[in-house]
């Protein structure tokens, strides 16, 4: 029964409106089939499954859906929607979660963000994405200098990536930079992180 | 016939093969293939995980650019340019998305975007697969292929347009065009652990496996991809894989327009065969043709 009560009480209807809204999402929908969880290939790396992530936005339990590494370990492959029979884009919601959690800075998983920020800074720096460079910002950022130091013999002799950035010829990196310029100052002004 | 192509940021690093066999197929098809000029990288799974807008601004800045060109159809080879170019371009139809989008970048995007779709798309609505199988010079007969799309190509339905979501067809047709025995591959359109590589390397080596396991358990010759990341996972993380599962593979892993190629009698130098990290000599044995030239790696071309 405390049990029971106590998610009454936790319950947190704002928190559901926004999840639905930004989602596009009927969350109610939702009758715990599994079928999301079922077919999920990240599962086995998660704390919580898919179906459990969904009951909890469904309750509106914030901190449950929010702070758990799943759904930064979401691969985005959106199994899960195509298989829900009640049409919900699960992918959506798991993707929403992430961006609500990232804003308000619970990362449950650091190394994936750090990997993150790591390609988007060449992007931001350069216009295009730059392999090497990604790597070696993850490997200084997250303290993991051993990262894939196994595939190096092969990739270098391959020449499977670029030493030199790629650029984009006139005044596209710099339209580029402004782009995540403006994004930045707008999170900002909006009084989220970027 | 010419057709506006958006290449991607890893066709000038690790799938400089890809681009490398996608230019030599076309070519010999007689698609010319023009970049968008000044094109910008689409911010791929990063930007899209960490904000649905910045996302869409990264897309727009090019469908803008094609747009303003009077492009009406964009082709791209990497299927999660295409997912993300296809997501902004949907998602620019909502007036409030929209200027939200606007406001981050140089000038607002033009009113009506080109329609992108996969290289692979552009290929079949070239020339059909009577067309392929009149410039087969060398049939690929000899060859049992494993089809591998990834999870990107087809879904979701609603946005990529790829035919069924868990069973797309389109490369088998491509394959069987150039003579190849098919197989129907259970896991063709399972995740390969994307990204993930890097930050979680036991997920991707776990994903990886299963689909390297599967493909040698139904004595493939090699899995044949349609992703850059796919492939990368698949074929230089092969052994990570093989780890992961106690096991261990030699399984080539072709890009389909490698494949193609082959079948088009072009030479293993055009095609990049040479930057696979398991070699394609046992398959290229089997074609009768002579081994890719080794030590002729190029670095990644760059694509001002």
């Amino acid at each position: 029964m405390k049990e029971a009560t106590d998610i009454r009480r936790r319950r947190d209807a704002g928190f559901i409106a926004v999840v639905q809204e930004r989602s596009g999402q009927n969350l109610s929908a939702c009758y715990q089939c599994g079928n999301c969880t079922a077919g999920c290939p990240a599962g086995f790396v998660y704390d919580r499954q898919v179906h459990q992530i969904m009951r909890a936005a469904q309750l509106g339990l914030k901190d449950e859906a929010l702070d758990s590494r799943a759904v930064w370990l979401c691969l985005a492959c959106s199994t899960c929607s195509l298989r829900c029979p009640n049409n919900i884009d699960v992918a959506a919601v798991m993707e929403t979660l992430r961006h609500m959690a990232r804003r308000e800075n619970r990362v449950a998983a650091r190394k994936v963000e750090k990997f993150w920020f790591s390609f988007l800074d060449t992007v931001r720096a350069f216009g295009r994405a730059w392999e090497i460079g990604t790597m070696a910002l993850y490997m200084m950022r997250s303290l993991r200098v051993f990262t894939d130091l196994d595939l190096a013999p092969e990739a270098l002799k391959k020449r499977k990536f670029g030493f030199r950035p790629h650029t984009v010829a006139n005044g596209g990196s710099g339209a580029v930079t402004r782009i995540f310029k403006r994004y930045r100052e707008r999170a900002a002004r909006e009084g989220t992180r970027p | 016939m010419n057709y506006t192509y958006y290449p991607g940021c890893s066709a000038g690093g690790s799938s400089a093969d890809y681009e490398k066999s996608t230019r030599a197929v076309c070519a010999a098809l007689g698609m010319t293939l023009a970049d968008i000029p000044d094109w910008n990288c689409c911010g791929s799974t990063p930007a899209h995980a960490v904000d649905t807008e910045l996302s869409a601004a990264l897309c727009s800045r090019n469908l803008d650019m094609a747009a303003r060109q009077g492009v009406r159809k964009l082709l791209t080879p990497c299927p999660s340019c295409l997912s993300n170019l296809r997501h902004a371009a949907k998602r620019m139809e909502n007036p409030q998305f929209r200027a939200r989008v606007d406001e981050l970048l140089d000038n607002p995007a033009a009113p009506e975007f080109p329609d992108v779709t996969s290289v692979m798309q552009g290929i079949a609505a070239h020339c059909g697969a009577n067309g392929i199988a009149a410039h087969v010079r060398g049939s690929l007969s000899r060859l049992t292929l494993a089809p591998y799309y990834g999870c990107l190509m087809s879904r979701p339905p609603e946005v990529m347009d790829f035919g069924d979501p868990e069973n797309p067809l389109l490369m088998e047709n491509l394959l069987a065009a150039c003579g190849a025995n098919v197989l129907n591959f259970p896991l063709k359109t399972a995740c390969c652990g994307a990204s993930y590589g890097i930050p979680e390397r036991r997920m991707t080596a776990r994903l990886s496996a299963r689909i390297l396991q599967l493909a040698t358990d139904m004595k493939a010759d090699a899995v044949v991809a349609a992703c850059p990341l796919c492939q990368m996972n698949l074929d230089l993380r092969q052994p990570q894989a093989a780890k992961a599962a106690g096991a261990r593979f030699v399984m080539p892993v072709l890009y389909f327009t490698q494949a193609m190629g082959l079948a088009f009698g072009l030479s293993p130098d055009m095609l990049g065969l040479e930057k696979l990290r398991v070699s394609a000599d046992a398959l290229l044995r089997k074609l009768e043709l002579p081994p890719a030239p080794q030590g002729s790696a190029e670095g990644g071309k760059p694509c001002e």
